[in-house]
């Protein structure tokens, strides 16, 4: 479970407000909101890459910002994460970046190493780009092998930011529902930032708006869909006219 | 005037404000990375890599410079020693300027613009593209990974390649000593063996050694510290290259003082 309390960040104005939210184990959570909301950041602050100013980010029952380096380790080990610009380490190639968390946490056998790549970018839509360079891909190839690298390790929580940004909306349903079969095998918490709304409202469990830096809504997929909370329903449903 | 006067006073305030951060930055580094040292907790295939590709690879710039650099001095000083006659003192000459002062500051500046403007450009688009939080997130620490090989790596391969670049400025040195002065290769090498002392050419290492320092920490801090995307790192290369630069003179004014 992910519990997130009264967390403020600001960097020169404040980025989260008073954020206060709950991720059941096993649930797929979309995190949706207009650009600059506070989504990635409140993603970050769960990864305990940022930590908040005010307010407690719990994740595994751990506070994350009362962690030291050693025991957020600990923690992040449970944790896989999928970046915006997918985070691809330049100078190794795509098999290479797939295997590093493996290698990271331990495992040696390269066959099993080998076995588990060819299989993530299978899932993909990738065999074959093993051996290339991530500065040779196309900004969607990049993207499927973040996902590819951000569930190797099948981790217990998984943060997915824009996990279909620049993808053709054939690939992108097809990553939605990888992610979602993944997530539901493995009985993982997914905590997912999308722009792409309709596709992510297909997969997701519970849903959460930002709107500069506030949790607006927090609710079930058919209760954001059915919202009458007008800034809600304005982004849900695409409408040009409204609040926003 | 008055505004004038108080434009003035914010700049100079901003400067020394921004100079103090950069130079605590590094420290802060420093200290950091001296906390990852006992006991050692570095990445060992990262620091062969590392020193192959910033040592290895600088072998031709450094070659290059150093043989043309011995060539420059006696040039130089070739119309003196011939109005005074002093052709015995072109070995010492050659052999006290490289060893101490031209050697380890010539070959420090191009290691700097090949080595510590690389380093801070791959720092900076790794932190702008978010692979230092990716690191962070499958539970590496990017200073153990990816800053102490690096640091490592500079100072080690700038002292080795101080070692090699002073070796060939000597070479050019004495071949240009005698193609333009006539000055015999053994007249060249007696001079500089009779003269120079082990603490001369333990200086110019020492100086390297700081150097090398100096360039690891002011481009990896820079490359750590970058904000604003693409144009960023452009920036950040720029004042990585600015800082080090004046780094390694204050450095060798201070070396130079202390080490006479």
């Amino acid at each position: 479970m992910i519990e997130v309390t009264k967390v403020w960040k600001r960097f020169a104005a404040p980025v989260l407000r008073d954020v206060t939210l709950t991720v059941p184990t096993g649930c797929l959570y979309g995190l949706i909101g207009p650009g600059a909301a506070g989504k990635s950041v409140l993603l970050k602050c769960l990864a305990g890459l940022l930590r908040p100013e005010l307010g407690s980010v719990r994740v595994f029952g751990q506070a994350i910002e009362a962690l030291d380096e050693v025991s957020l380790q600990a923690v992040r080990n449970r944790v896989g994460m999928l970046f915006q610009n997918n985070a691809l380490f330049d100078h190794l190639t795509v098999a290479e970046n797939i295997a590093f968390p493996l290698r990271r946490r331990g495992i040696t056998d390269e066959a099993e190493i080998a076995s588990r790549v060819a299989d993530r970018l299978r899932a993909v839509s990738l065999p074959g780009f093993e051996q290339r360079l991530p500065g040779g891909l196309s900004g969607g190839q990049k993207k499927r092998v973040g996902v590819a690298r951000a569930t190797v390790t099948r981790a217990e929580v998984v943060l997915y930011d824009e996990p279909a940004a620049g993808l053709d909306p054939v690939t992108s349903q097809k990553i939605f529902d990888l992610l979602r079969r993944e997530q539901q095998e493995a009985g993982a918490t997914v905590v997912m930032v999308s722009s792409d709304i309709d596709r992510l409202l297909t997969v997701t469990d519970r849903v959460g708006m930002m709107l500069d830096g506030a949790l607006i809504f927090d609710g079930t997929t058919a209760e954001a869909h059915g919202s009458l909370h007008p800034v809600v329903k304005q982004f849900v449903h695409g409408e040009v006219d409204g609040p926003l | 005037m008055a505004t004038e006067d108080e434009g003035i006073s914010a700049q100079t305030g901003r400067a020394v404000l921004s100079l103090a951060t950069d130079v605590g930055g590094a420290a802060v580094l420093a200290g950091r990375l001296l906390r990852r040292m006992a006991p050692p907790r570095l990445d060992g295939p990262e620091l062969w890599r590392n020193l192959h590709r910033m040592g290895v690879r600088s072998l031709p710039i450094v070659g290059v410079t150093a043989l043309f650099t011995g060539g420059i001095m006696v040039i130089q000083a070739g119309v003196l020693i011939r109005r005074f006659g002093a052709e015995g003192l072109l070995g010492w000459g050659a052999g006290f300027a490289t060893l101490r002062e031209v050697g380890p500051i010539l070959i420090a500046l191009m290691f700097s613009g090949r080595v510590g403007a690389n380093n801070t450009a791959e720092l900076a688009t790794m932190t702008v593209t978010e692979q230092i939080d990716a690191l962070e997130t499958l539970a590496i620490d990017p200073l153990s990974y990816l800053i102490l090989p690096r640091v490592i790596a500079m100072v080690v391969m700038l002292f080795v390649l101080t070692i090699y670049g002073d070796v060939l400025a000597l070479a050019g040195a004495a071949f240009m000593g005698d193609a333009l002065l006539g000055v015999s290769t053994a007249t060249f090498w007696n001079g500089f063996i009779e003269t120079i002392r082990v603490w001369d050419m333990a200086t110019g290492l020492i100086k390297s050694a700081l150097f090398g320092g100096v360039i690891a920490l002011s481009s990896s801090h820079f490359g750590l510290a970058v904000t604003g995307g693409a144009p960023g790192v452009g920036r950040a290369v720029n004042a990585s290259v600015v800082a080090s630069a004046t780094g390694i003179f204050v450095c060798d004014y201070l070396a130079t003082y202390v080490l006479q």
